[in-house]
């Protein structure tokens, strides 16, 4: 029986990447289904009815929900390219990245936007963003996955493309070249893997965007 | 055989450190305590723990793990030789059960400290309106099984038990019964209850309320 897979999904998510670049990384064909937030499709709340959000899967009928959740589904259900490593040990350690990604850094740097540049905000992300960097310095690899990306890069993905976008659109440059070496080199190579690049928004819709959310349209 | 060194280090209190107490205690696996007194934190804890600085922290043969459910992912993994399973081996119930656990982890701690340190009656009537509403979701994700692992304790139980010694704290401060408003899931943790390896690993409901009351002026560490 061919699988059938969906995605319930807002293009411009960088949550909704996150499961797109680990498909796209597996070679999985899905169906998109672009959702209209401000006016959720009744499957997407029969789905998700915890949460109400994208990403939502459906593989087979079956829903499955939280991207990071979403993605560890995907690398245990398909083999080929690995998203985590196999020992247990190397798993728990890109685990906790993925998390403190998710839990710290991310919240952290949507506060500094949220707030208009408050410079504690500011201060606070900076000192998340320094974690990660030290991280990257004391590995030396291309990513936090080694030579090939995995969980904890995929997880990363807003901080290597829509933040950029974001900064440029509020005028809040938080991460420039002389005080994170190691994230903009990062940063580069990961929007430049082709099963990234490949489902990546547009820069210029994200910008625009973002310049309506901050008001600087 | 080489021996083994498994180190717990946690703070008695932690429902988070009472997870990884009742993963270990579930497979049976020797492991040496060392209680941290987190409003005096020890250098050794942040060598351990660089990042957060936080308990519990698993050391395994000089490796060190963080984050509770973490940890308990991850002795499920290192120690695949005992059972019991805490993660179901099919994909799609082990990805029910991480989401569970998550929306456990990212909501009810948080919800629940509302109860008892909300400022103004407001925050702490939305706080047991919260913590409520988990756990009815909890309570009919458990149905008519056991355990949300099926016969057994599962990674949701393990998740999810340590709180019940919190019970008594948040129905003293908020004035209501968890036990008429979810008569299911407090049964559930009764039956956990029975098991040795959570009657061992949760602290005393009593010594929980006495601890809480006192420290008023310190908080999360």
């Amino acid at each position: 029986m061919a699988d059938e897979v969906k995605l319930y999904a807002v293009g411009g998510s960088p949550f909704v990447c996150r499961v797109k670049i680990a498909l796209n990384l597996k070679g999985i064909e899905y169906q998109n289904f672009e959702e209209d937030l401000s006016n959720k499709s009744a499957d997407l709340l029969k789905y998700n009815p915890v949460y109400k959000k994208v990403p939502v899967l459906v593989h087979n009928g079956k829903p499955i929900s939280e991207s990071l959740v979403v993605v560890e589904y995907i690398d245990d259900v398909w083999k080929g390219v690995p998203i985590l490593p196999q020992d247990p040990y190397e798993k728990a350690v890109a685990r906790f990245w993925a998390k403190f990604i998710d839990d710290k850094c991310i919240p952290a740097i949507f506060k500094v936007f949220g707030s208009n540049g408050d410079k504690q905000a500011i201060s606070e992300a900076c000192e998340q963003l320094q974690i990660l960097e030290n991280e990257l310095a004391s590995k030396g690899n291309k990513f936090f996955g080694g030579d090939n990306i995995n969980l904890v890069d995929i997880t990363a993905d807003f901080l290597a493309y829509w933040l950029e976008i974001i900064e440029e659109a509020t005028e809040i440059k938080l991460v420039t070249k002389d005080k994170f070496p190691k994230i903009t080199e990062w940063a580069d190579n990961f929007v430049n893997c082709q099963v990234v690049k490949e489902i990546l928004p547009p820069r210029e819709h994200l910008l625009a965007f973002f310049r309506k959310r901050f008001g600087k349209a | 055989m080489v021996k083994e060194e498994v180190v717990l280090v946690n703070f008695w209190s932690s429902p988070f450190g009472s997870r990884v107490k009742i993963a270990l205690e579930e497979k049976g696996i020797h492991y040496e305590y060392k209680e941290e007194d987190i409003f005096n934190k020890t250098s050794f804890l942040s060598t351990i723990n660089p990042i957060h600085n936080k308990v519990p922290v698993l050391i395994h043969n000089q490796r060190f793990i963080c984050e509770s459910l973490n940890i308990v992912e991850y002795i499920d993994e290192a120690w695949t030789d005992r059972s019991p399973q805490f993660l179901p081996s099919d994909p799609l119930h082990r990805s029910q059960a991480r989401f569970w656990a998550d929306f456990i982890d990212k909501q009810l701690y948080e919800a629940s400290k509302k109860i008892y340190r909300g400022k103004g009656e407001e925050e702490q009537v939305n706080g047991k309106k919260e913590v409520l509403r988990i756990l009815k979701l909890m309570e009919g994700e458990l149905g008519e099984k056991a355990f949300f692992g099926g016969d057994n304790l599962g990674f949701v139980d393990i998740t999810l038990i340590p709180f019940y010694s919190r019970f008594y704290t948040w129905e003293t401060f908020g004035k209501f019964s968890i036990e008429e408003e979810c008569p299911n899931l407090v049964a559930w943790a009764k039956r956990c209850m029975q098991k040795q390896s959570v009657a061992n690993s949760l602290p005393d409901p009593l010594k929980i309320y006495d601890y809480i009351v006192s420290f008023d002026k310190y908080y999360d560490k």
